[in-house]
């Protein structure tokens, strides 16, 4: 199965980009999990954590509002402002 | 030594202390140039995400958003003019409210009233002296913009264009600013930031086209989420361009002060020492004379 590519953009930076095997959200209406292969999808996101499960342990930081996006297993978090001290690997940035 | 010898250096020093004040200034403006091309740069990849997202939601859902329609009978259109809060950086301010003028003349032939909110400092001052009307300035971050500003701007701006002309708010935005095309070119650019055209819709190539997003909760409420932190994005945008190209303005014009301090000093020195040789030559005339004159008295 193959991986998501994820991205977590703040407003003023890049935080965080990886390989991902699951990503979890909290949306409007409640809890959002993206497996690969997940069909695309523009959700709105709430005040709340986000986890991004990697090979390596899961990331956690918690987003004030933004959104996401999926289309072809690459993933997209925007939000305004991202408290990355959950963040257990530093950001990979190219 | 004469005066006119003292005169000229005098003023050739004072030049020098000149100098080492703008050589200063052009170098920390030099520095602080590349930080804020770098800020420009790394809110890219929220800009594109959130240009990428706008642009499919408005491709997929024909939903008629108030931010998206435009209003037949517009009569008041605000405008916001970013300028920068200090000045010594040659015709940046000037350029940018020269812009302004002329954007007003064209909003007045269209019958419309320019409701001007202002960012800098030498914005808020240029209207205020002129005694002229405007809605809200914002000052003190012009050379380094925060996003918490940029927030507020667009909110304030947002409000207001919500309101509408026919409860004192405004029909329209537009945004004047000065973009950072190189160290050596900044132009001054005028964009109309609402009722909203997705001007980058154009950039988005046949190679990636849009898939058929599922929208959750649904397109319409998506698009509001969305277009707010859009109009965020370009003023946010817009605020870091104009810090970049101001500090660019600033490093240039204090780099020629620079130059002609130099030029400057060069000249006083040469008159100095044309003053010096003057007074020598005299004195020798007099003591020839006088040596003469003491010759024929014998």
């Amino acid at each position: 199965m193959s991986a998501l590519q994820v991205e977590l953009v703040a407003a003023d930076r890049k935080v965080w980009q990886g390989e991902a095997s699951s990503v979890s959200a909290r949306s409007i209406d409640g809890d959002l999990g993206i497996l690969p292969g997940h069909t695309p999808l523009l959700g709105v996101l709430v005040t709340g954590d986000v986890r991004i499960v990697t090979a390596s342990g899961t990331q956690t930081v918690t987003i004030d509002g933004g959104f996401l996006s999926v289309d072809h297993d690459r993933v997209v978090i925007v939000a305004d402002n991202v408290d990355a001290a959950g963040l257990t690997t530093p950001a990979e940035t190219h | 030594m004469g005066a006119q010898q003292r005169e000229y250096r005098k003023r050739s020093r004072s030049v020098q202390s000149t100098k080492k004040i703008t050589r200063a200034m052009e170098l920390i403006a030099a520095s602080r140039v590349v930080k804020a091309r770098q800020r420009v740069e790394e809110t890219t990849p929220y800009a594109r995400a959130i240009t990428r997202a706008v642009s499919a939601v408005a491709s997929y859902s024909d939903a008629d958003h108030p931010l998206t329609t435009e209003r037949p009978d517009a009569t008041r259109a605000g405008v916001l003019v970013v300028t920068s809060d200090r000045g010594l950086a040659g015709a940046y301010s000037a350029s940018v409210l020269k812009r302004a003028e002329q954007l007003r003349e064209t909003l007045q032939a269209e019958g419309k009233e320019m409701v001007p909110f202002l960012a800098g400092r030498k914005a808020e001052g240029y209207f205020r002296f002129r005694g002229r009307e405007y809605a809200k300035a914002w000052t003190g971050f012009s050379d380094r913009p925060d996003f918490e500003s940029a927030k507020e701007i667009a909110e304030t701006l947002l409000a207001e264009f919500l309101k509408g002309s026919q409860e004192g708010g405004v029909d329209e935005i537009h945004i004047v600013y000065t973009r950072f095309v190189s160290m050596v070119t900044q132009e001054v650019q005028v964009v109309r930031m609402l009722p909203l055209e997705v001007v980058e819709a154009a950039e988005v190539t046949t190679e990636d086209i849009f898939p058929l997003y599922e929208f959750e909760p649904s397109p319409a409420e998506a698009l509001d989420a969305l277009l707010p932190r859009y109009i965020v994005s370009r003023v946010w945008n817009a605020l870091l361009q104009s810090a970049a190209s101001e500090l660019a303005a600033r490093q240039r014009a204090m780099k020629s002060a620079t130059d002609n301090a130099e030029e400057l000093i060069k000249t006083y020195t040469r008159l100095a020492n044309q003053a010096r040789q003057a007074e020598i030559t005299q004195e020798i005339s007099e003591i020839v004379g006088g040596a003469s004159a003491l010759a024929d008295a014998k």
